[in-house]
């Protein structure tokens, strides 16, 4: 009938009509050359979640610091792009992002990627399409274990180097008996392993645990049952957002007054919006202090002009990786990914981020964390001057021995 | 009745050449959002029952599917007709618990069952809760066609959605769709004629659910992930939005409806952020108010005014 | 330390407290849902949003107007049911002739529409929105500590769906509503304005959403989606008790977030989809509802 086909033209024109925009030219990947002669870095972040402060925009400012910086310093022959987007701490949303950037944008390094899952999915695409993903924001030790891969490079932090601090430390000063709150999916998880064994092998007891789902809006219930296990410590296997409500919560209940909360992944940036007096006294592992030395005051106050915030050590550490990958492509005079990578495994790395850096075999960027304490509210001299740095933990001592290493690529 | 075969050539040619156009991973999702809306248009638009748990049947397949390929090794096909399977029966068990109330209650019961089933993923272990079902093999088709590649897997899902599609236009065209139409116009009346019409809901909800499903495992197999995103609440309302944008109660209205949901999405979600979702609820509510006939419902009805005033 | 069946009697009467709180955010929203739906047969979809929309007011009222929270628990409900009269009177009017489910579809398009607005704006993690100072601090109930605000919610919330259910069943103002209900025709007949009366149901209705969004506004983050999960949990909530009465939803209200409260101490992977499973159940032996009435 003709109205059929007339609906069906019409139909059928919409199709394409919508669509256009995607046309878009492959590039063509030769092993000795810079394809396009432009290198892109995709930053892949949280924009508005949970975790939107530890990375999010601030990512983004400080990876494009480091391409301006690099540009200006070094003049490389090739142009250098960004293109940046939120995942919204879906893997899905992720993964789709990075299959489109690296097959119709020529995306050749993703960098960021926070929130566990969304890294490790992303890790897989990275792995088929053989580009690099050099992650600064997620935590997981899988992304260096079990999923590991020769694309992929964990830059800043991991729930080993986490745990390890206070779970060493606070169990030896007494809090020997542990009880987590734990964010429910490869994050929190990984912690809450890692800070366990830690805890364990210092003569510690794990009482028990429970898992909340991320970005929960309520964590009196929670907070009840830890209550209720009566452990001397209460772990918190969270991050951002989780941990600033967890810590909020754990106050309006009177859990601290008989128990002490470890949140064991901090940041300057929730001790920011928490106050010293809510968190004086804490105890955790850092990757990153803005107030260390001359050298990271100088950078820190630069990123600080531009984002308003201090950096948190995913900014330091984003700002690190882009020029290490920048510089391993100019060395390597192409941005073919094996041959990238070798040059970064092959480089020592010495920035304002991180002292005594070196990627190993198994893509992880071993180098120097810190044990902080945050300061009393008198001690702190100016906004921002909240740690006192307790130790100094080297890379060889924080991160996991290569001998333990469960990934496929080591060679034991 | 020749002249509506053309127009579906002309269509299928278009399938056939847009993977060389267009990116093909785009157009295979906007395939199988396609085939989403038209099984669930067979349950709104044909029968007159609003589900609005259907992303329960897309997710389920697709961690079912991709359970089965990853962990138990199922060829390809096999593992979708697992996942297909499983939203078939599940589709059964809602349908049943759902029919027992009529109207608006049917529509609450099928988001409540749905969002009972999101938590139930949430905490399996199986389906890896936030961090989903990842790096599922695509597999061989016929075990020697490799659907790794993007252009190899974009015609076997061309092929199953014409299949599926088919299949609907069959069921519609046949005196069981009639007899669904019958229920959705006047559901008293069909009883009064002797129809046993719960059987009728029920079946027609199995199919739809089923159909989705196959759906979802499809999708599940050209992203290589499952996640909770599939099942979450949010995938129902997006498949309603569909198939009233592009018109209830007709055959290609969830095509359309698919093609521009999928492709405003890819467009503006990098531009405008989180207004997607306001642009969303606008279209709901111009065409709850307005345009209730859809975009292929008005067409049809703009092109029969133009006939009645020519003769 | 006595224990029941194992559970230490305070981690037991902790969660029957904190569940008794939820309770009554079950209780307040699924009224409002009923109210609505007695009067318009509209299955309001906005009450999750116009929830959210209530405690973003008092935030906002706070933050760039330091409009306290006294006021603003005023205020707030006051600006939602305003919103509400202006949904009414500009689009669902216009739906009550038709099919029950366009309804269903303009609000849950509306409520999109407000979810995403706010999202746009706010992002989603939330914001804090601190404790009136009346209620900061706990009671040492021996047991636990219950803060004082959350006991202040079980309060506030009882008095305002008793005085609902009072006003509805007790007065002549509520017998006028139940008459246009059931008869809108006759009841016109008798000089009651019927348009009136349906517009400041639904009015009243949603401003009980946007009462109950500023009393969570302290006990939890004000973020944009605070109203979706809570009200498909209303839903099922709602589909149990039945839209009979309006007593029967304050009650299975109440008493699904005890229940909830009691799986979280038993047996915690299955609190969210409790609710849920009795849903199920209920549909199997009395598809009506535990206080409906088969219409």
């Amino acid at each position: 009938m003709q109205r059929k086909l007339l609906s069906i033209a019409l139909a059928a024109l919409l199709v394409p009509a919508a669509n256009v925009a995607y046309a878009q030219a492959k590039p063509a990947a030769a092993a000795t050359k810079i394809s396009g002669d432009t290198v892109k870095i995709g930053v892949l972040t949280d924009m508005s979640g949970v975790y939107s402060d530890l990375g999010g925009q601030g990512s983004v400012t400080a990876a494009q610091m480091a391409i301006d910086d690099y540009v200006a310093q070094h003049k490389p022959k090739f142009k250098v792009e960004i293109v940046y987007a939120d995942h919204q701490n879906k893997a899905d949303v992720g993964s789709n992002k990075a299959r489109e950037w690296y097959d119709t944008q020529g995306v050749d390094m993703i960098t960021d990627a926070l929130n566990s899952g969304v890294a490790l999915a992303v890790a897989k695409v990275t792995q088929e399409k053989n580009r690099i993903m050099i992650n600064t924001g997620a935590a997981s030790t899988r992304l260096t274990n079990e999923d590991c891969s020769p694309n992929t490079v964990h830059y800043v932090y991991d729930t080993y180097a986490l745990a390890n601090g206070p779970g060493k430390a606070v169990t030896k000063a007494g809090g020997d008996s542990w009880f987590f709150l734990t964010a429910d999916y490869a994050f929190g998880a990984s912690l809450e392993k890692d800070t366990s064994d830690a805890v364990k092998a210092n003569g510690g007891k794990v009482l028990g645990a429970v898992r909340h789902p991320l970005n929960a809006s309520d964590f009196s219930s929670f907070l009840l049952q830890a209550q209720a296990s009566k452990a001397k410590v209460v772990g918190l296997a969270n991050a951002g957002g989780d941990t600033i409500n967890s810590i909020k919560a754990a106050n309006e209940f009177g859990l601290t007054k008989n128990q002490t909360i470890v949140g064991l992944l901090t940041t300057i940036i929730d001790i920011h919006a928490l106050g010293l007096p809510t968190t004086q006294g804490m105890m955790f592992t850092e990757g990153y202090y803005w107030n260390l030395n001359d050298d990271t005051r100088a950078w820190s106050r630069k990123f600080f002009s531009k984002h308003k915030k201090m950096p948190s050590m995913l900014h330091a550490g984003t700002y690190s990786a882009v020029t290490t990958y920048l510089k391993a492509v100019q060395a390597a005079g192409t941005d073919d990914a094996g041959t990238v990578m070798k040059k970064l495994k092959e480089m020592p790395i010495n920035d304002s981020f991180a002292k005594n850096g070196k990627i190993r075999a198994d893509g992880r960027m071993v180098h120097d964390m810190y044990l902080v304490q945050v300061k009393k509210p008198a001690e702190s001299k100016e906004p921002w001057d909240y740690y006192n740095i307790k130790a100094v933990i080297p890379g060889g001592e924080a991160f996991q021995p290569m001998a333990l290493s469960r990934c496929p690529l080591v060679k034991k | 009745m020749s002249k509506s075969i053309y127009g579906y050539l002309a269509l299928l040619v278009i399938g056939l050449v847009a993977p060389f156009i267009i990116y093909p991973v785009l157009v295979m999702k906007i395939l199988c959002f396609a085939l989403f809306a038209c099984a669930f248009n067979l349950l709104l638009g044909y029968t007159g029952l609003l589900s609005f748990g259907h992303a329960a049947f897309f997710g389920t397949a697709a961690y079912v599917a991709g359970h089965a390929i990853k962990i138990w090794g199922l060829p390809t096909e096999l593992g979708l007709l697992t996942g297909v399977l499983a939203s078939a029966l599940l589709g059964w068990a809602f349908g049943s618990l759902a029919i027992r109330r009529l109207g608006i209650y049917f529509a609450m019961v099928t988001l409540a069952l749905a969002q009972m089933m999101y938590f139930l993923f949430l905490q399996a272990p199986f389906t890896g809760g936030e961090d989903g079902l990842q790096g599922v093999p695509r597999g061989t088709l016929l075990g020697f066609i490799d659907l790794a590649d993007d252009m190899n897997l974009y015609y076997f899902v061309l092929a199953i959605f014409v299949a599926a599609f088919w299949l609907i236009h069959r069921t519609i065209h046949s005196p069981f769709g009639q007899v669904l139409k019958a229920i959705r116009e006047n559901e008293a009346r069909a009883v009064s004629l002797g129809y046993d019409v719960a059987k009728y809901k029920l079946l027609a909800f199995v199919l739809s659910a089923a159909l989705a499903g196959l759906a979802g495992a499809t999708k599940m197999l050209v992203f290589k992930f499952a996640t909770l995103t599939d099942a979450h609440w949010h995938q129902s309302g997006e498949v309603v939005l569909m198939t009233i944008l592009g018109g209830m109660g007709t055959v290609l209205g969830p095509v359309v409806g698919a093609t521009v949901i999928v492709a405003l999405q890819n467009e503006l979600a990098d531009k405008v952020g989180s207004l997607v979702t306001v642009i969303m609820g606008s279209i709901f509510v111009v065409c709850v108010l307005l345009f209730r006939r859809g975009v292929v419902g008005e067409i049809a009805a703009l092109y029969r005014r133009m006939l009645g005033q020519k003769t | 330390m006595t224990e029941i069946f194992g559970i230490p009697i305070q981690a037991l009467m902790g969660q029957l407290t904190l569940g008794l709180v939820n309770g009554s955010f079950y209780a307040m929203l699924s009224l409002g849902l009923a109210v609505i739906f007695g009067m318009l047969n509209i299955i309001n979809f906005t009450h999750g949003a116009l929830y959210m929309f209530g405690a973003f007011l008092a935030w906002m009222g706070m933050d760039y107007l330091q409009i306290g929270y006294w006021p603003a628990l005023l205020l707030a409900p006051l600006v939602v049911g305003v919103f509400g009269i202006v949904i009414e009177r500009s689009m669902l009017q216009w739906l009550y002739k038709l099919d029950h489910l366009y309804g269903l579809l303009l609000t849950f398009g509306l409520a999109l529409m407000l979810e995403g607005m706010f999202t746009n704006a706010y992002g989603v993690s939330g914001q804090p929105y601190s404790i009136p100072e009346e209620f900061v601090g706990a009671f040492n109930l021996g047991f636990m500590f219950l803060p004082k605000y959350r006991a202040w919610i079980i309060v506030a919330s009882l008095l305002v769906c008793f005085a609902t259910w009072f006003v509805i069943e007790k007065t002549r103002l509520g017998a006028n509503l139940r008459a246009a209900t059931e008869n809108p025709q006759l009841t016109q007949a008798f000089g009651i304005n019927v348009p009136l009366m349906v517009m400041l149901t639904y009015g009243f209705g949603c401003a009980l959403a946007g009462f109950a969004g500023v009393l969570a506004a302290p006990a939890i983050q004000v973020s944009p989606l605070m109203g979706s999960n809570l009200i498909i949990v209303v839903f099922a909530v709602v589909v149990i008790g039945g839209m009979g009465s309006i007593l029967g939803s304050i009650l299975t209200g109440l008493g699904l977030g005890v229940i909830e409260g009691l799986t979280r101490v038993f047996y915690p992977e299955a609190s969210a989809t409790v609710v849920f499973i009795i849903m199920a159940i209920v549909l199997m032996i009395r598809p009506a509802g535990l206080f409906g009435k088969e219409k």
